[in-house]
């Protein structure tokens, strides 16, 4: 509440505050539920709510310009003939073209090279641009299966079988009429201007036992050479990721609520899937209940900004991470520069999150030509390639604090929580206790 | 003729030397035997083979399919000739569900019935089915037609978007947006050359034409019972 406010003697409810008023009279005036893209916006515990415990006395830290943290990762060797290396742990996350420009993909594919790391397609298929400029390109199998070609299954690096998303576990993707350009359509197969509401259900195996044979099937198709990941978003994470490595994957991708999306029901956004940090654990306690840590490799998404969120859910015990929206907004997404055009669209640089629209005044979640045009693919992915190698700095920065030579050599026993949540959700000790809220212990 | 039995060879054997034609051909025709339910046999194919299959396969057999020519003596399981993008893959059996489901191109021919979501989100595949189909078939259909000779089950049709659907028999319901629509002459046309490629005597005047009826395109409030 504003100080002109409180002067006024006005009181806003805390159940019926300004916001909840206005969407009510925005749903009672338009008839549909908000759509929005981005990611949740409400606050949950997330990795600000962890601590590293730096080494002093007994630990042994690394000199931070001079001993080696290495930060490569090997993804699908369990069973793929050509598993991926990466050189650091950060991999972008599936965005489809559609969602976003020919040059946002292109530029994507040209900063995840310049560093070494992987890159994704989305619904819709396989582009040139991002082929042409990914090194490492993960093809997604989605359940719209739209663009979906063999031809593109074997040019891939690795397949990733697409269950959910953090942003709308349960529900399918969505691309309204607006951003269907011929372009999209034709991928697509679909006329130009429909609303295009993804299948949230593969249309050709139920169940986890089905998974199985169509893991085998890939495998099959593509000759037992490419890693098969497996996307769930975050809710009932330990059941599913048990389900997915007894079904053969690979590489268990998991997204938490924070993870992006260009289309979705707010309602959805905000109120599905749990927070990321509360799913990690969760992934963990499962792959080591069956022999799988580290064989097969845990990939974080849903809310990663920069180095210290890689290194806490890597000690948490991910393998790798995948950015989505700090990609975008590395490219330019929500940059001040565009500040009048946002402006214009009713929106402001910070806030902007109607990627359903397509008028992105930064050129990235359009498929508008003269927007579009806005985005230099070779300095988007120079800015992309910059934010990646600050991502990892600052990761082998912490590391080596901790006295680990390896971003893999993190462990929980590196992290305390500053909040009981967190500390129950990401199963370390508030900070200063031994105290794990909901695994006994002394308590204060 | 080269003849591979899977009670001798494994899947992935027999996958890796289709697989191996498409660099070099070098055995146009090929004679699976005993494939006993096993999955994915004759999966990824990209190369103008003529393959029969004699006896009943399982999951997502001739899945992705590319300019091969597949026949299955037998029953398949579920997601036969799945996203298939060009060639012909004919059962002489029956097929379990998500038969040619996403399929792209070419022609898949059920001799016999087929399960449920038959067709489902196919994007340009024609599907003729000698029997009946199950519920759900054509679900999200983009592209392509699907023409069942028999009777089709509930929900036919449901949610979609220009794919063409034929039937002669009866249908238990049409889904969302799934309506009939007027047969003419360029309809019975289409429909003589599908079935004449399927191989199946049936007169095209007796069928009657589903299509989108395209009213859910576009979201609009009033049709918010639809959904």
């Amino acid at each position: 509440m504003s100080e002109r406010d409180r002067q006024a003697g006005l009181r806003e409810s805390a159940t019926f505050d300004r916001q909840t008023i206005q969407e009510i009279q925005r749903a009672a005036a338009t008839g549909i539920y908000d759509i929005r893209g981005f990611g949740a916006k409400r606050r949950v515990p997330h990795f600000d709510d962890l601590l590293f415990l730096g080494a002093s006395m007994s630990r042994y830290p690394l000199e931070g310009y001079r001993e080696k943290c290495a930060t490569d990762v090997v993804l699908g060797d369990l069973h793929a003939g050509r598993p991926l290396h990466l050189e650091i742990p950060v991999t972008i996350a599936g965005m489809s073209f559609g969602a976003l420009s020919a040059q946002a993909k292109e530029a994507l594919g040209r900063g995840a090279s310049e560093v070494g790391t992987s890159t994704t397609t989305g619904d819709g298929g396989m582009t040139d641009e991002e082929r042409g400029q990914s090194r490492q390109l993960v093809y997604q199998y989605l359940p719209s299966r739209y663009g979906m070609n063999p031809d593109h299954l074997r040019m891939a690096d690795a397949v990733e079988l697409v269950l959910g998303q953090g942003a709308k576990p349960g529900g399918g993707g969505m691309l309204l009429g607006q951003k269907i350009s011929d372009r999209v359509a034709a991928m697509r197969t679909l006329p130009k201007g429909v609303d295009q509401r993804s299948a949230c259900r593969h249309p050709d195996w139920t169940g986890p036992d089905d998974l199985a044979i169509k893991i085998e099937e890939l495998r099959e198709i593509t000759d037992w050479q490419k890693p098969i990941y497996v996307k769930i978003g975050a809710t009932r994470t330990y059941y599913d990721v048990k389900l997915a490595v007894k079904a053969g994957a690979d590489v268990v991708v998991l997204d938490g609520m924070q993870g992006g999306t260009a289309a979705t029901q707010e309602v959805f956004i905000e109120h599905v899937g749990i927070p990321t940090l509360a799913a990690i654990p969760q992934a963990v306690q499962a792959l080591q209940e069956m022999g799988m840590h580290r064989r097969v490799q845990l990939v974080v998404s849903g809310g990663i900004r920069n180095g210290a969120d890689v290194a806490k859910a890597m000690a948490l015990g991910a393998d790798a991470v995948g950015i989505g929206t700090a990609a975008l907004i590395a490219l330019g997404c929500n940059h001040p520069r565009w500040e009048e055009d946002y402006a214009r669209i009713g929106s402001a640089a910070g806030f902007y999150d109607d990627y359903h629209e397509g008028r992105d005044p930064a050129g990235i979640s359009t498929q508008d030509p003269e927007l579009a045009a806005r985005l230099d693919p070779v300095a988007g992915g120079r800015r992309l390639a910059n934010f990646l190698r600050v991502m990892t700095m600052e990761a082998q920065t912490i590391a080596r604090a901790c006295g680990k030579s390896h971003l893999h050599n993190l462990e929980p026993e590196d992290l305390v929580a500053i909040t009981i949540e967190a500390s129950a959700m990401a199963r370390v000790p508030l900070a200063g206790t031994d105290w794990i809220p909901g695994r006994g212990g002394p308590g204060f | 003729m080269k003849t591979v039995s899977l009670a001798e060879h494994t899947v992935r054997e027999l996958n890796q030397m289709l697989h191996d034609q498409a660099r070099q051909l070098t055995e146009p025709e090929w004679l699976i035997t005993d494939p006993d339910g096993r999955h994915a046999i004759a999966a990824g194919l990209d190369q103008e083979l003529a393959i029969t299959i004699e006896g009943h396969a399982g999951y997502y057999c001739a899945g992705m399919n590319q300019r091969a020519t597949v026949t299955v003596e037998g029953t398949v399981g579920v997601g036969v000739a799945e996203n298939m993008m060009s060639g012909l893959v004919r059962v002489r059996g029956d097929a379990s569900q998500s038969a040619g489901a996403t399929g792209h191109g070419g022609l898949l021919v059920i001799e016999g019935n087929a399960s449920a979501r038959c067709g489902i989100s196919m994007k340009g595949i024609d599907i003729v089915v000698g029997g009946n189909v199950g519920h759900m078939s054509a679900f999200m259909g983009q592209a392509g037609r699907l023409v069942i000779c028999g009777d089709a089950g509930e929900a036919l049709g449901d949610s979609l978007y220009e794919c063409r659907i034929y039937v002669r028999g009866t249908v238990k319901s049409p889904g969302a947006d799934c309506v009939e629509k007027e047969m003419r002459v360029e309809h019975r046309e289409e429909l003589a050359r599908l079935l004449q490629q399927a191989g199946l005597d049936a007169d095209p005047a007796s069928f009657r034409r589903y299509g989108s009826a395209r009213q859910l395109y576009n979201f609009k409030v009033d049709n918010a019972d639809a959904y």
